[in-house]
């Protein structure tokens, strides 16, 4: 597998890169915040995506999708980080179908994912119940009733929870460490979802489940053995993440490169000073990192790696570092301006904190790699 | 079976059999690398053995072809013999400034006649090269360089010094920058000649640096006659050529980020020293940076494997192999720093101790050079910040 894009993912990515300059600009991000769009995205513009064939990406030909793979759902993500657009794609049109596809009958297939890849149906993933992210502490619980299952518990920081029509939600059936996985209707009696702005204008939900009853069909894979699905769930977010943060980090150093060459003080562009030629020229570097990062994380979830895990969080540890250092840098290079609202690189640095933090940060991620790697 | 899959096949079997057990096992000793030469001293039989077979096919320089004595493999073959030779940890079988510097400027600029005379020598690791390019006022502004070559109609006459000579007191021949038109602009006035270092007039000492060692030389020239035919390219362009050989030094230290084959991962030093509790490494602060460290080594791997699927694929990063010696000097210099926190104590042995010698704290100091030779960490972050970024002044 090399670690460049083809012919056919150069276009994809040019297609991407035309559609979102132009249709969905940092402008548009704005937009949605100072109207006070509760969705946090615009359907309008999720129903240009759909015929663009973005959400269609990842789902099978057999049902109604593209089967193209994951390295063109992230070369869409990764031009989205660029334009910072809104939209369910990570949630749903990756982390959604990815665990469909991975754990989901054929009948929940069938039922699900050809909506999914028209855009009509939303999916997201309800796992964390802290602050931190602990995808192996789960206090959720779905009892076994004589039908099926009952659901009490809450999930928090659920991304595009206020607007999914699905949830996949963890819980415990058992005494034992082993979860399961639920697909759970998000219009069922007994849930709870507050709706909570995100500090990017981005939204998510914190969602209670009180008793909820649910069929012996709302089980996604098999019961108690649904850890293994969730890490391969959890690893394709985290990949999904890093590809949209390297856009962000791309944009954010592109931007900041030309403001070096055009801000003068003391008579001379400040991009002639020795002190930030230094900082743009390791950043330079850190950013080509994240790039092989990338493509190599794709391109081993389209191989089925054996190393995903470690692949994941290495991916995910690398990019939350580089971008946070990138977006913030940019803010500090822009000076006064790139503190006020009016200008748009703080954006930058607000989508980072998100993306960065949710499915683990940094740190996570590190503690991760290294107890994989045996230390 | 495609033909890479059957080459694959082969290699494999002609390395188990020919490749010597103890050249499969981590280096012990800085004698351990083979760096060929008259006067090479082979740190034992199967070190000789191993240059020898090696030599023989081609692949102590698999990419170069097989008339100048490579292997004449294209990128994919001689992927999958550098992937054959990790398997087995095999060490390499000949390092040297011939090959990862020398060789490729001449394929590229010099003249057929220059080609065969140097290159199977090269090969066959029967000439040890230095580079004569930094002198006592010639260092990050290496153009500036004062070393005289006057024009005697059919020979040079070369005046003048050279420092920092990598294993200057070892070289059998120089690849010298030497100022040949002092009247033109600095960067026009500069060729590139070859010489043995045996002709009477040119004379070395060491120079005993922070780690005790004296890896380098000064090396002085005075009335030392060369050939005219030893002008690699035309005359006075020798900056070009200078600076070609420099992205290949480059390319070649940043790839010094990468632990070498046949080395121990830092991670595995560390749990054998310190152990571990409840499964992760005793010291969970090292613990961190020996993970960014792990995962910064990882990215750069990936980097430079993808920098050689860009040439392939008519996109590379010109000015790049700056940023890989920045990246790759700069994580080689951490992975010592780690490496005597984990040794602690045991670390600071210099003479005698368990610690061989002094291996490791002479080694760390050693890598403090890193950022300064082959251009300064400063100048490269100058190149990437004008070259590739386009920053003004």
């Amino acid at each position: 597998m090399a670690l460049v894009l083809n012919e056919e993912q150069l276009m994809l990515q040019d297609a991407a890169h035309d559609f979102l300059t132009s249709r969905a600009p940092v402008s548009h991000l704005r937009e949605l915040r100072d109207s006070g769009n509760s969705d946090g995205f615009s359907r309008e513009l999720w129903r240009e995506i759909v015929e663009m064939g973005w959400a269609a990406i990842l789902v099978p030909e057999e049902h109604g999708g593209l089967g193209y793979g994951y390295a063109g759902i992230g070369i869409v993500l990764q031009q989205s980080g660029r334009t910072l657009t809104p939209s369910p794609l990570l949630s749903s049109a990756m982390i959604g179908v990815a665990a469909l596809n991975r754990a989901a009958s054929q009948d929940q297939c069938e039922s699900i994912l050809p909506n999914v890849a028209t855009g009509k149906q939303l999916i997201a993933l309800a796992v964390d119940e802290s602050t931190q992210h602990r995808p192996d502490v789960c206090n959720t619980q779905a009892s076994k009733t004589s039908d099926g299952f009952k659901l009490s518990g809450s999930k928090v920081n659920v991304l595009d929870g206020h607007v999914a029509d699905t949830l996949i939600v963890s819980a415990s059936t058992g005494d034992g460490a082993e979860l399961s996985l639920f697909l759970v209707p998000s219009n069922a009696s007994g849930i709870q979802i507050e709706h909570v702005a995100l500090l990017d204008t981005h939204h998510a939900a914190n969602i209670r489940f009180d008793d909820v009853k649910l069929d012996q069909s709302a089980l996604l894979g098999k019961p108690e053995s649904g850890s293994g699905d969730l890490d391969y769930i959890l690893d394709v977010a985290r990949i999904g993440q890093s590809s949209e943060l390297l856009g962000i980090a791309e944009e954010a150093f592109e931007r900041t490169v030309e403001y070096l060459k055009e801000r003068k003080q003391f008579g001379v562009p400040i991009g002639s000073f020795q002190g930030l030629q230094h900082r743009a020229a390791v950043m330079f570097g850190e950013i080509e990192m994240c790039k092989s990062a990338v493509l190599n994380a794709l391109a081993a979830l389209d191989s089925a790696s054996e190393n995903l895990a470690e692949i994941a969080s290495m991916t995910k540890a690398k990019l939350a570092e580089t971008t946070h250092n990138v977006a913030a840098e940019a803010v500090q290079m822009h000076g006064g301006i790139g503190m006020t609202d009016e200008f748009d690189i703080g954006f930058f640095l607000k989508r980072c904190r998100i993306l960065e933090t949710i499915y683990g940060d940094r740190y996570f991620q590190l503690d991760r790699f290294a107890e994989i790697r045996g230390y | 079976m495609s033909d890479l899959e059957s080459f694959r096949v082969d290699t494999r079997e002609w390395l188990a059999t020919n490749c010597p057990e103890s050249m499969r096992t981590p280096y012990q000793t800085e004698s351990d690398h083979c760096w060929g030469g008259r006067n090479a001293e082979f740190s034992s039989s199967d070190q000789r053995l191993w240059l020898e077979r090696m030599a023989e096919r081609g692949w102590t320089v698999p990419t170069w072809p097989a008339e100048y004595g490579g292997g004449g493999l294209d990128r994919e073959h001689a992927k999958v013999l550098a992937e054959e030779m990790s398997r087995i940890h095999a060490r390499p079988p000949l390092e040297s400034f011939g090959i990862s510097m020398l060789g490729p400027a001449l394929l590229k600029f010099g003249s057929e006649a220059l080609k065969q005379q140097h290159l199977p020598k090269i090969a066959r690791g029967e000439i040890r090269w230095a580079q004569g390019y930094s002198e006592p006022n010639a260092g990050s502004d290496l153009a500036s360089l004062q070393t005289r070559a006057d024009d005697k109609d059919d020979h040079f006459i070369i005046n003048g010094s050279k420092i920092w000579t990598s294993y200057g007191d070892k070289g059998d021949w120089m690849f010298c920058l030497v100022r040949t038109d002092p009247e033109a602009r600095k960067h026009e006035g500069i060729s590139f000649v070859l010489f043995d270092m045996t002709t009477p007039g040119v004379s070395t000492k060491p120079i005993r640096l922070i780690s005790g060692k004296s890896p380098f030389t000064e090396t002085f020239f005075d009335n030392v006659r060369v050939e005219k035919d030893q002008v690699i390219g035309e005359l006075n362009i020798g900056w070009t050529v200078a600076k070609y050989l420099l992205t290949h030094e480059r390319e070649m230290i940043g790839g010094s980020g990468v632990t070498a084959a046949g080395s121990e991962s830092l991670a595995r030093i560390a749990v054998s020293k310190l152990g571990t509790e409840n499964g992760t490494l005793a010291n969970t602060m090292l613990r961190t940076d020996i993970a960014r460290f792990e995962i910064d080594e990882a990215c750069l791997g990936l980097t430079i494997e993808r920098a050689r699927d860009e040439v392939k694929a008519g996109v590379s990063l010109g000015a790049a192999s700056s940023m890989f010696k920045y990246y790759g000097t700069e994580l080689n210099m951490s992975r010592y720093e780690l490496l005597c926190a984990i040794h602690g104590g045991e670390g600071l042995d210099w003479n005698g101790g368990e610690n061989r010698d002094g291996k490791l704290p002479k080694t760390w100091l050693r890598t403090k050079g890193n950022s300064i030779e082959g251009g300064t960490s400063e100048i490269q972050l100058n190149i990437v910040a004008k070259r590739i970024l386009g920053l003004p002044g």
